[in-house]
């Protein structure tokens, strides 16, 4: 056995497992309160990666203006996003949304290609040291501060829902649309903000995955690996997309241990959450936290 | 005959609905020509059988219609001297007209001060006044204060309560209130009901009520109207309506005329409809 290594890759589940965390959150905000299935979440992650490499290696800004200003472009385009495509589709039928959402995520991949190549771009240096010391391990400065933006995250989260006006219309309405409306809640700025926050949330997450391992349209995987997370943790519930995204990284990781320790099959670190969504359809189909009407798509 | 004696004062009007006819699904013919008057500060009632289309009328007047498919075809809903017919529900409740709906629709999976806080949410009051509201709820609910678990926990009364305490965090000049006492047992319908009243006078919020519980709702009301399939077919103060024979007959039980067999009566009601 090779302790150290095992703790080594725990640590990078652990770190990933946020990020999962983060954007499955992101995918259930989305989910709860639009009530649609958001197959191009993943393709949020590498337009805001892109923007910001663009933002910083094009115009050479410093990377927190840069990081700022990819903020601003993803508000404006989850914003976009929900008006001009999304809202002509409220009343449609379930199945005719998830389409369009495959759509856009196939569009957004094709576009960034086009725009930005296929090859692996890396970040300009965004940190002065690469490594820093942590309990006797040497970790990148970048999990670090991937690990403090995720943490960051699901506090800004927490508070949201718990005590912000806006958090609590959006909750009113993933509970009942028509209650929220006699409540004077705009449904519809409700879902612009539900897409615009999940882009921008979306877009930190791609940002530190692309500081760690270079922009290249692998960020959209992510987007894939959100589905074992989120039925993990259960479909409707933001604590469960957390708990969801970080068994899912650490199982992961526990996997490409395992492989490199015994099996050797080379690749069953990228198949296992796949297992696990399959095993858990079949034995909780709800999920860990979900409620239990949910409807299955 | 939906002329309401007091509608000659208009100056005093707040709510005025003109012969409107609202239509489900853009076949379904539900109001046919409904018109009613609420008097600033009045509690007036609604009353009328299952179907006869009062709930309707509620929603066609707080704009909710539109989320359920329906559409005001023809006539107007003027408050406050401006035409409110197919509005958005939003913009009505920031204009001031709240609707409590049926069933009470709190929001289960929050708190008690949650669904409060909710209510406010079209106010752009600072923190501490909308704190200062939910106190003030609280003392006119004071059994609220004590839940602080889900509001989904809380038994049917607790949660009518909410349901009207949500109302009044929104500031409003109007309350529709949608069968307050559905569920409830006669005592605690009683309680609601005494609420309600305090509420009209103290804080001066109009409100139109819709009952089907006639006894209740003629007691505390200054003004009602009788709807039947679509129709008002009866108006007037509480002491005409509650001297009314008809009245008497068909929603308050028993007729002041000498004694029928129930046989007689059973005939008697069916011969006898307004429309």
């Amino acid at each position: 056995m090779n302790w150290d290594l095992l703790i080594q890759l725990l640590m990078n589940g652990l770190i990933i497992g946020c990020l999962y965390g983060v954007v499955a959150m992101c995918f259930v905000l989305i989910y709860k309160s639009t009530q649609i299935v958001n197959f191009a979440q993943g393709e949020f992650l590498l337009i805001g990666a892109w923007v910001c490499w663009w933002f910083l290696t094009t115009w050479e800004l410093p990377f927190i203006v840069g990081f700022l200003f990819t903020l601003g472009f993803m508000t404006v385009f989850g914003i976009a996003l929900q008006v001009i495509v999304l809202r002509p589709m409220i009343g449609e039928p379930i199945i005719s949304v998830i389409m369009v959402t495959i759509g856009l995520s196939l569009f957004f991949q094709a576009s960034m290609k086009w725009m930005f190549g296929v090859n692996v771009q890396p970040f300009p240096r965004v940190f002065d040291t690469q490594t820093v010391e942590f309990l006797g391990f040497q970790v990148q400065t970048a999990y670090i501060m991937s690990l403090v933006i995720s943490l960051f995250i699901m506090v800004g989260f927490a508070w949201f829902f718990k005590t912000s006006k806006h958090g609590l219309a959006m909750r009113a309405t993933a509970f009942d649309q028509q209650v929220a409306q006699s409540l004077g809640i705009s449904v519809k700025n409700v879902f612009a903000m539900a897409w615009a926050i999940s882009a921008v949330v979306s877009a930190v997450a791609g940002v530190v995955i692309g500081i760690v391992n270079g922009v290249s349209d692998t960020l959209a995987f992510i987007g894939i690996k959100v589905f074992p997370a989120v039925i993990l943790g259960g479909l409707d519930s933001i604590i469960g997309a957390i708990v969801g995204g970080i068994i899912i990284g650490l199982l992961e990781n526990f996997a490409e241990f395992t492989d490199s320790q015994w099996f050797h099959v080379g690749n069953l670190y990228t198949i296992a959450p796949f297992y696990v969504l399959v095993i858990i359809l079949m034995i909780k189909p709800y999920g860990l936290f979900g409620t239990k009407d949910i409807e299955r798509v | 005959m939906a002329e309401a004696a007091i509608a000659n004062d208009n100056a005093d009007l707040m709510l005025s609905v003109n012969n409107i006819e609202v239509v489900y699904n853009e076949v379904i013919l539900v109001l046919r020509g409904v018109s009613l008057d609420v008097p600033k500060g009045a509690l007036v009632t609604l009353l009328g059988p299952n179907g006869a289309g009062k709930s309707t009328t509620l929603k066609a007047i707080s704009g909710l219609l539109g989320t359920e498919d329906g559409e005001v075809t023809r006539g107007e809903v003027i408050y406050n001297g401006k035409n409110v017919a197919n509005g958005s529900p939003d913009q009505i409740v920031r204009d001031g007209i709240f609707q409590v709906m049926e069933g009470r629709r709190i929001i289960e999976d929050m708190t008690v001060i949650e669904n409060l806080r909710l209510g406010a949410y079209t106010r752009k009051d600072s923190n501490a006044e909308i704190k200062a509201d939910i106190e003030k709820v609280f003392h006119y609910f004071p059994r609220l204060k004590e839940r602080t678990g889900l509001a989904g926990y809380l038994s049917g009364g607790e949660q009518q309560m909410l349901a009207i305490g949500r109302a009044i965090m929104s500031k409003p000049d109007m309350i529709l209130l949608d069968e307050p006492s559905m569920g409830l047992s006669p005592l605690l319908v009683k309680e609601v009901f005494e609420i309600i009243r305090t509420l009209n006078k103290e804080l001066g919020i109009t409100m139109l009520l819709v009952e089907q519980n006639a006894n209740m709702a003629l007691k505390h009301c200054d003004y009602g109207y009788i709807m039947e399939s679509g129709k008002v077919v009866l108006d007037g103060t509480r002491e005409e309506l509650l001297s009314n024979e008809d009245v008497k007959e068909f929603y308050l039980g028993g007729g002041g005329e000498e004694r029928k067999s129930f046989k007689n009566l059973k005939s008697y009601k069916r011969r006898k409809r307004w429309l």
